[in-house]
């Protein structure tokens, strides 16, 4: 029971930052909404309580977040300047690549890391093996390289 | 005051310039693969410039959390819709002009 | 500096406008749509701004809830050309 307490926190700290209201109608109508949401979450499979939340998760990613933020900045400049040149090179690649995450969180995490970055897309994960495509052959050998798999392994806690 | 005046004058008309930049992509490039590419570009970096703009903009207080907010919800809803997309089009035969290894079909 | 990023926000709502039009699968129309939705909540955003009034953010923050379901919807009906089948079972 304890562990659904942080969901529902979550739920009205979000209410209150974006309604910013005090009345006690708005309020109460806060309430309802607050549990109306907790209660059709609770019927949906594995979105609260299936599993404690991870904290440590939390904190590491005060590290890769960074990081990934500086690989969409730069990937992004990457695809402007491609777009902008006057001949467009005719190179996009369907590959495969491997997640080496133990849990299928962390493997979800990374084929959406895959996906923010522009020039790479996730078409399918399943199991272990992820099919990407890539808009050039650099961005193609920036999956292969692996150093995002390596960086989630270690965000979800692979030491 | 001026720095942050600046700095938000800058990330704003950047973020419109990168945006016009994926729009161009999404009329330029060959097929419905590459072209999600572009609309990638409007999804993050274009979509956040503009959003970290006028939360410089509005100062610190509700209106930047509500910015801070949206931004997270397009970061986050992004790959999921063009994934989507892209793996719909690839199971309806949508054939990608790309070097494919062989045929690794999805359905 | 507000006109400025409506005006390319603008001109990019045309430019995907006209991927649109021209299709030619419905998979870049959807794509076309996805992006003029991105451009409205930042148009909405903006133009908020631009006339003062910062509250217009919330309807922002609905437009782009609406863009991402209205996506995923019209997608899985283009793929299972029905909202309420179940598609655990329409593909083994």
């Amino acid at each position: 029971m304890l562990r659904l307490l942080p969901p529902m926190l979550v739920l009205v700290l979000a209410w209150a930052l974006w309604s910013g209201h005090g009345e006690p109608l708005i309020v109460a109508f806060g309430a309802f909404s607050c549990l109306a949401v907790f209660g059709i979450s609770l019927r949906m499979d594995r979105v609260i309580g299936a599993e404690p939340l991870d904290y440590g998760l939390a904190v590491r990613s005060l590290v890769y977040l960074p990081w990934l933020l500086l690989e969409i900045v730069k990937a992004n400049l990457a695809i402007a300047g491609l777009i902008l040149q006057s001949k467009l090179p005719d190179s996009s690649h369907l590959i495969r690549a491997k997640a080496g995450q133990s849990t299928e969180l962390g493997r979800v995490i990374y084929a959406n890391s895959i996906t923010l970055t522009p020039g790479t897309i996730t078409l399918d994960l399943r199991g272990e093996d992820l099919l990407v495509h890539a808009l050039t052959k650099a961005a193609a050998e920036g999956v292969q390289g692996g150093e995002m798999d390596r960086r989630v392994s270690r965000l979800e806690g692979q030491g | 005051m001026m720095i942050l005046d600046a700095l938000s004058w800058f990330l704003l008309v950047g973020g419109a310039v990168l945006c016009v930049i994926g729009g161009l992509g999404l009329l330029r490039l060959p097929d419905v693969y590459t072209r999600a590419h572009a609309a990638g570009i409007n999804d993050t970096l274009g979509a956040w410039a503009i959003l970290l703009g006028l939360m410089l903009q509005a100062g610190l207080g509700l209106v930047t959390i509500k910015l801070a907010m949206i931004g997270l919800f397009i970061a986050l809803v992004g790959p999921v819709s063009s994934h989507a997309l892209l793996k719909a089009a690839y199971a309806h035969d949508v054939r990608a002009r790309a070097s494919e290894e062989e045929d690794p079909h999805v359905d | 500096m507000f006109t400025a990023a409506l005006i390319g926000i603008l001109i990019t709502m045309c430019l995907a406008l006209a991927r649109g039009a021209l299709g030619p699968t419905v998979f870049d129309r959807i794509l076309a749509v996805n992006a003029m939705g991105t451009q409205t909540v930042l148009l909405i955003a903006v133009a908020g701004f631009w006339s003062g009034r910062p509250e217009w953010l919330d309807l922002a923050l609905v437009y782009a809830l609406v863009n991402f379901v209205g996506t995923i919807a019209v997608l899985k009906y283009t793929r299972f050309g029905s909202l309420a089948e179940d598609h655990t079972r329409a593909r083994p």
